[in-house]
């Protein structure tokens, strides 16, 4: 089966600045890869370009399916309605049904007719993920999404994300810095520094994981972060 | 406010949520009665000032004249047509000066070129004090109705054109490129996106523009005005009868309070999704 993500040399340069160094990459149909690195190491860049927001970049990739996004802010309208915010610009359907649907699955059903300013940080975050899935995308590119958001509300999160792709099983991109949420979610996990993809680790671990079953793996993901593991010693 | 209307951009903290917020909390409680004691007790020093002879009826009449004059400008329809020929210059006006304003400030906001060509002549002009155009636009229109309505046309086009536009630069990008991972079109951008997030300031401009579009017609009327309230006050001045100036006076300061008040409510209506 043909990737849902291929990235082939990918140069990015800002400036004299080369923030994307020759990066490969590859995403399987419904593979969730975690791009963990640390701030300024330009997975922010590299998703930016897969999404088509930043089109001045050498290389090639390719991304056959539909995309969408999710950013670390919601950036929800707030003059329209939670649920105009999830439909808005989908084409050829019941625009309040399908929003109402998939803000069942987030869970935000009393939140449909609510003006986004009214909603805590966790909600806008939903009704931002809701707003991506029910685009129905073969490609989800989520950039810490979380990053935001209170500690307990990031564990809820995370439970709904693994829940939400187990159903309808997007290629995920998650860019993150926690290595914990990485470990928690993904199928493969990518430390990008300076640029260039320095390290690959693939999480064989069954579902629902909990925090214990990766301790081991935890520390050697660290250690190409360049963090001794504390707990581990 | 300043004569020179047209060219002010109101403060960027003017219109957001937390400065309405302020007077709305307030308005919950009970007016503060104490606060009406020294304008009262003006209004009586005036009514007493003027019954002792110490201020003479032809320099300001008393109170209670006043009042019998606004009943009888009231009783005998004086005041009502007076009133319709003043609103219909101030609408007449405002329709003229806000398309222009509308249309420009669109036009600059939502295209380069646009901005490339409207934008420097607009904010060259709009240092140009617009009450100072009224020799020129009674040179180039004559003294009928046409540069009363020139005037208020001016008075509203500037505060419009220019909160509109900037408004509109205000846009957010990070909303601007959600918009595009979302797959809106072009339209959809505008409509959902720009214009919505440019309307806050916009309305801020409407009220400058209303401000200015009454102070262009007062100053308008005065000249030679052969109906409408500026006509009314300038007839009892030749006729020292100051009991109608100051009628007139307060029919102006009504009418502007009133419009003040219909933008608030608009506002309240079209930005309710503010409300937290
Ligand atoms: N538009 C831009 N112009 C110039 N430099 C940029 C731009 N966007 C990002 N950068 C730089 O590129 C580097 C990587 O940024 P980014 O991809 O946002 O990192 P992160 O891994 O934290 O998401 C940073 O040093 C940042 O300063
Ligand atoms: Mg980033």
């Amino acid at each position: 089966m043909a990737s849902a993500v291929s990235v082939r040399g990918l140069v990015k340069e800002f400036g004299e600045r080369r923030v994307l160094d020759r990066v490969d990459l590859d995403i399987a149909p419904g593979e969730f890869v975690a791009l963990l690195g640390r701030s300024g190491s330009g997975k922010s860049t590299l998703l930016r370009i897969l999404a088509g927001l930043d089109t001045d970049v050498d290389g090639a990739f390719e991304v056959p399916g539909t995309i969408s996004v999710a950013f670390q802010q919601p950036r929800l309208l707030p003059w329209r309605r939670v649920w105009r915010n999830v439909s808005l610009g989908l084409r050829g359907v019941d625009g309040r049904a399908v929003a109402e649907k998939a803000l069942a699955e987030v869970r935000l059903t009393d939140h449909v007719d609510a003006w986004p300013l009214t909603l805590s940080g966790g909600e806008a975050q939903r009704v931002s993920l809701a707003r991506a899935l029910v685009r129905e995308p073969d490609v989800l590119l989520l950039d810490e999404p979380f990053g935001a958001l209170d500690a307990l509300t990031r564990l809820a999160m995370h439970h709904l994300v693994d829940q939400l792709w187990r159903e309808h099983r997007p290629a995920v991109l998650l860019v993150t810095h926690d290595v914990d949420e990485a470990l928690l979610l993904a199928d493969r996990i990518l430390v990008l520094d300076e640029g260039r993809i320095v390290a690959e680790h693939h999480v064989g671990l069954a579902r629902p994981r909990r925090r214990a079953s990766f301790t081991d793996l935890r520390t050697s993901v660290l250690a190409d972060l360049g963090v001794d593991d504390v707990e581990a010693a | 406010m300043s004569i020179s209307t047209a060219g002010v951009l109101a403060r960027p903290d003017e219109g957001t949520a937390a400065a309405r917020a302020t007077p709305k909390s307030r308005k919950r409680r009970l007016p503060d009665l104490r606060r009406w004691i020294s304008p009262i007790a003006l209004v009586v020093l005036w009514q007493v000032a003027s019954a002792s002879g110490v201020l003479p009826p032809d320099k300001l009449a008393s109170p209670v004249t006043v009042f019998g004059s606004a009943v009888e400008l009231v009783a005998d329809g004086q005041l009502g047509s007076a009133f319709l020929v003043s609103m219909g210059r101030v609408l007449g006006g405002f329709a003229i000066g806000a398309s222009v304003g509308v249309v420009l400030g669109l036009l600059s906001g939502l295209s380069r070129w646009g901005e490339r060509i409207f934008d420097p002549p607009v904010q060259m002009l709009r240092t140009l004090p617009h009450l100072g155009l009224i020799p020129l636009f009674i040179l180039w229109f004559g003294i009928g109705e046409q540069p009363k309505l020139a005037l208020v046309a001016a008075g509203v086009a500037f505060p419009l054109y220019l909160n509109l536009h900037a408004g509109i630069r205000q846009t957010d990008p990070g909303l601007l490129e959600a918009s595009r991972v979302l797959g809106f079109t072009g339209v959809e951008r505008v409509l959902h996106v720009v214009l919505p997030s440019a309307l806050p300031q916009t309305l801020v401009g409407l009220r400058i523009s209303l401000g200015a579009a009454w102070l262009s017609l007062i100053v308008a009327e005065q000249v030679n005005a052969d109906a409408g309230i500026g006509y009314l006050i300038n007839n009892a001045r030749e006729f020292l009868r100051t009991d109608v100036v100051v009628v007139g006076l307060l029919v102006y300061a009504l009418l502007g309070l009133a419009t003040d008040a219909l933008v608030r409510a608009l506002e309240k209506r079209i930005l309710r999704w503010q409300a937290r």
